[in-house]
């Protein structure tokens, strides 16, 4: 939908700070989470995981389990019915349910370190884990790879050997670990490389980074005797679960209501399902519901993470700081099944530059690791970083500032990016033109301190989306959507449909709806909600002003275009401007029994238009040289949000992102032993940020609005945890001179490079 | 084995459970009352998801067995606000957007009570260090730091 953008001086409540919905139920414990849902008679359901990266199962006997008083039930490979091999649609997402099904449990294989294997229910926690222990797992233990370079080599251990190379040709006769090779660009880089004053090249290495959401996966699943079923669980998307495990289980879609808690952080991980089938295949055998919640190192082991990458980067440019040139190869882990998030690291890569000359090449590629999942703009930080800092290095060969080596090439209105599509309207310039102007970036730095910056773009998506708005009979609202609020989205939805009606925000109750309560809705992810909900959101008001309005013209016996909405009313206009007094939302919503019945606005779409989202982020660091820890001093972030609905849960999006990536940048990473199995998988040793490791992360959001969307809004979550990997190795080049071309950069690392760079060290 | 009886006192109210030997408090607390205030993000103590006040201090549920709290006094999130009437770090945080998922917010809430009733008037500084146990993945910190700080403000003024 298309509609000109309603002018700043009218809005109300758009771009103002309300306090959200759901928030005293978080502040006061209130809240239900996945794992808070108790119902009667449940049983505790838990999973057996394999202690290795790669075995053939030879056999499950579960006999010893089952006989165990307070078990009531087991489940294993041959309760879940094996999938064909094919890519088919979930929402907007192609998926391969071969692989789900094997992935939620393990058929002829074990993949990984924590592949479920068998799940049992049983009457208390302390016999389901005392049942794990009495199922006997017959493993003949193969070799495992988990390095994607390894894994691409000829006599690697093959993972699957029904799996061949996609997007070759010819087509390989020979199964291998590489699932798919992606390839797009533009114009001829050999051309544009022999036209270039410099060339770099690099080599970057990336580990893989778990979400770290602190809410483990949870969930309750109660089927009933007449093959119905419930599922209330953590997720970011109910709609999406319930395709899954309808599948999965065989069942009617119709028949599985699914209903999303309140949600403890995703950031992409919580897209998929886990527990949930398995939950429901218990809960069926059992005849009872069954609870399923996973610990810490469950989810270290079998969630998430995102990939680790190897990538090769080549830009050229000439002295006047034009790019000429830029080549990537990307092989992104994929996880114990095909599908990392290649093909967005491929495309994103120089995204936000306006090239000539781009050629990407990138590799999925299967390793003994947990399948990858989506974390915030999927594969997008991983290829961005490599970019960004080789841009970097150029822009300091050629003696440019690096903003003014990005202004020179930025992308803009117009630009036809590499992956295919021109630019509309998109806030990159304005972004790099304000970093160059701040405060910040014109700050003193002290001793052992650097200055770096970094760009960064994602796409942002729409999607099948619905909304119902409820008129209620005292004037109040409920307004129905299906996308889990991961981050106060509730309160920017009922932010646009308050504008929309003109009644008050606080006159409007948001509601989560289960599966069953409204239609398809994709789900939270894509930085979507604001965008798709919204939309919906406020075309379900427009419906519902139109029924407002034909009933003020039957209290008024007027025809129905003589009547128009200003400001909460219904207005006698045109011939009748005047003759009557206007009609309140809630006055006509009190004589709706007598005027044709209950009024509510429906929207069904799939929510078209959304658009890019651009950031640049400025950071200084210190770093210790005598231990190698490397401290953020000082951080901005400055991107486009089209426009801003809820400026305060924008620059949480700004800070949270960038502390992630902080994360990523300097400590975190999955540390695997010679023997395949996950070292670090507890909060002790995979280290997020904490409060004391980060400062005030100052924002700047830039609003260039969105024409295809009635305020203007573009997705802004994701596009943060882009720029801050290279922003920081770029800082410590600043600061001590070394560049970084491996993630994380951790103190050790550091140190030694440090020692190597003295010509001291072991 | 036999279960533990225990005789508490939790958010001021008597209170009796059986317990298991290796139950937590956490455990106890959530499974066993239903008081789902208290999150479990990790079970080891190490992201403060379940803080609470064990007699005055401030400690992991996840840390301490149920059967450990005979005869103490445990207060957990559910009984900060006094009755409809937030505590002004609730407050705080709701004005300050100091939560995006809310899953880490009861805990941060618990500890940062037992700062100001330490500290009523702690640096920047001395806020970050103090919280160091409590991860939030969401905010990236800036304005759980921020709502704390305003907080101590109006404690004080008050």
């Amino acid at each position: 939908m298309s509609q000109a953008l309603k002018n700043e001086q009218d809005l109300k409540w758009v771009g103002t700070r309300p306090l959200r919905p759901d928030g005293v139920d978080k502040v006061t414990g209130r809240a239900k989470f996945g794992a808070d849902m108790y119902v009667p008679g449940m049983l505790v359901g838990k999973v057996l995981r394999s202690p290795h990266p790669h075995a053939v199962i030879k056999s499950i006997d579960t006999s010893k389990a089952e006989a165990l008083p307070g078990v009531r039930a087991v489940v294993a490979r041959d309760d879940f019915q094996d999938m064909p091999s094919e890519f088919v649609p979930a929402g907007e997402m192609l998926v391969n349910y071969k692989d789900i099904v094997r992935n939620v449990m393990a058929r002829d294989k074990a993949l990984y370190d924590g592949h479920a294997v068998a799940a049992v229910a049983a009457t208390s926690a302390a016999i389901a884990r005392k049942a794990l222990k009495l199922i006997e797992v017959d493993y003949e233990v193969l070799p495992h790879v988990i390095d994607v370079v390894e894994a691409m080599a000829p006599d690697a251990p093959v993972l699957d050997e029904t799996l061949f190379t996609a997007g070759v040709d010819p087509a390989p006769d020979k199964p291998s670990n590489v699932a798919k090779v992606v390839e797009l660009g533009l114009g001829d880089v050999d051309k544009g490389f022999k036209a270039a004053d410099v060339v770099i090249e690099r080599e970057f290495d990336t580990n893989p980074v778990h979400q770290g959401y602190i809410e483990p996966h949870a969930c309750v699943a109660s089927f009933s005797e007449d093959g119905q079923a419930e599922l209330w669980c953590t997720t970011q998307g109910h709609y999406v679960v319930r395709s899954h495990c309808a599948k999965l289980l065989g069942m009617e879609v119709s028949k599985l209501r699914v209903t999303s808690s309140e949600i403890g952080g995703g950031f992409g991980g919580k897209t998929v399902v886990y527990l949930e089938p398995v939950a429901l295949a218990l809960s069926k055998k059992a005849n009872s519901p069954v609870k399923m919640v996973m610990n810490r190192d469950e989810v270290f082991r079998a969630s998430g993470p995102t990939s680790g990458a190897n990538m090769m980067i080549k830009v050229g440019a000439k002295k006047d700081g034009t790019i000429t040139a830029a080549e990537a190869t990307l092989k992104y882990q994929a996880g114990a099944f095909q599908g990392s998030p290649v093909q967005p690291g491929a495309m994103c890569a120089f995204a936000p530059y306006d090239l000539e000359n781009v050629k990407v090449t990138g590799y999925d590629v299967v390793v003994n690791r947990p399948k990858v999942a989506a974390y915030r703009a999927p594969g997008a930080p991983i290829s961005e970083y490599a970019v960004e800092c080789v841009l970097d290095e150029v822009a300091e060969e050629i003696g440019m500032d690096p903003i003014d080596f990005r202004l020179k090439n930025a992308a803009k209105e117009g630009t036809h990016a590499a992956y295919g599509p021109k630019f509309g309207p998109i806030g990159l310039v304005e972004t790099l033109k304000q970093a160059k102007k701040s405060k910040h970036y014109k700050a003193k730095l002290g001793p052992n301190q650097g200055r770096g910056m970094a760009s960064g773009f994602w796409f942002n998506i729409g999607g099948e989306t619905c909304a119902t708005l409820n008129i209620n009979e005292d004037g109040t609202v409920t307004l129905l959507t299906g996308t889990p609020d991961i981050g106060g989205s509730r309160a920017s939805v009922c932010m646009m449909a308050a504008e929309e009606l003109g009644i008050d925000y606080d006159k409007i109750r948001p509601i989560i709806a289960d599966t069953s309560s409204l239609g398809y809705t994709f789900l939270t992810g894509g930085s979507r909600t604001t965008f798709s909900s919204g939309m919906a959101a406020v075309q379900a008001a427009q419906g519902a002003i139109e029924e407002l309005c034909a009933r003020a013209a039957k209290i008024w016996e007027i025809d129905v275009d003589a009547v128009e909405w200003e400001d909460g009313h219904a207005k006698p206009a045109g011939k009748n401007a005047g003759d009557f007094e206007p009609l309140s939302l809630a006055d006509i919503a009190r004589q709706a029994g007598k005027t044709g019945g209950p009024i509510a606005g429906h929207a069904d779409i799939n929510a078209q238009g959304a658009a890019p989202s651009f950031g640049t982020h400025v950071v200084d660091v210190e770093v210790d040289k005598e231990t190698g820890r490397v401290t953020i001093v000082r951080y901005t972030v400055l991107q486009d949000a089209g426009k801003a609905v809820h400026p305060a849960y924008v620059e949480g999006q700004f800070q949270g992102g960038a502390v992630q990536g902080i994360g990523w940048a300097l400590n975190e990473e999955y540390v695997y032993g010679e023997d395949g199995t996950l070292e670090n998988p507890g909060f002790l040793d995979y280290r997020i940020p904490v409060a004391s490791d980060v400062p005030m992360i100052d924002t700047v959001i830039v609003e260039v609005p969105n024409p295809r969307h009635p305020y203007g809004v573009r997705g802004i979550g994701e596009t943060p945890i882009i720029p801050p990997m290279a922003a920081i190795a770029n800082a410590i080049q600043d600061a001590i001179g070394i560049r970084f071309h491996e993630l994380p950069m951790s103190p050790p690392k550091v140190l030694k490079a440090i020692e190597a760079a003295n010509g001291g060290g072991e | 084995m036999a279960k533990h009886h225990v005789t508490t006192t939790i958010n001021g109210d008597p209170y009796e459970f059986l317990c298991e030997a290796e139950e937590t408090l956490l455990d106890v607390l959530r499974d066993g009352l239903q008081l789902t205030g208290s999150k479990e993000g990790c079970a080891s103590g190490d992201c403060g998801a379940c803080s609470v006040m064990l007699d005055g201090r401030l400690v992991c549920a996840c840390l301490v067995l149920g059967a450990e709290v005979e005869g103490r006094e445990v207060e957990t999130i559910e009984s900060m606000a006094d009755g409809e009437q937030l505590h002004p770090l609730q407050q705080k945080f709701l004005e300050h957007a100091a939560l995006q998922c809310g899953i880490c917010t009861p805990g941060f809430l618990v500890a940062a009570k037992a700062l100001l009733e330490k500290n009523p008037d702690p640096t920047e500084t001395e806020v970050r260090y103090w919280l160091a146990g409590n991860l939030c993945r969401c905010t990236g910190y800036d304005k759980i730091i921020r709502a704390v700080m305003d907080a101590a403000v109006d404690m004080r003024g008050s």
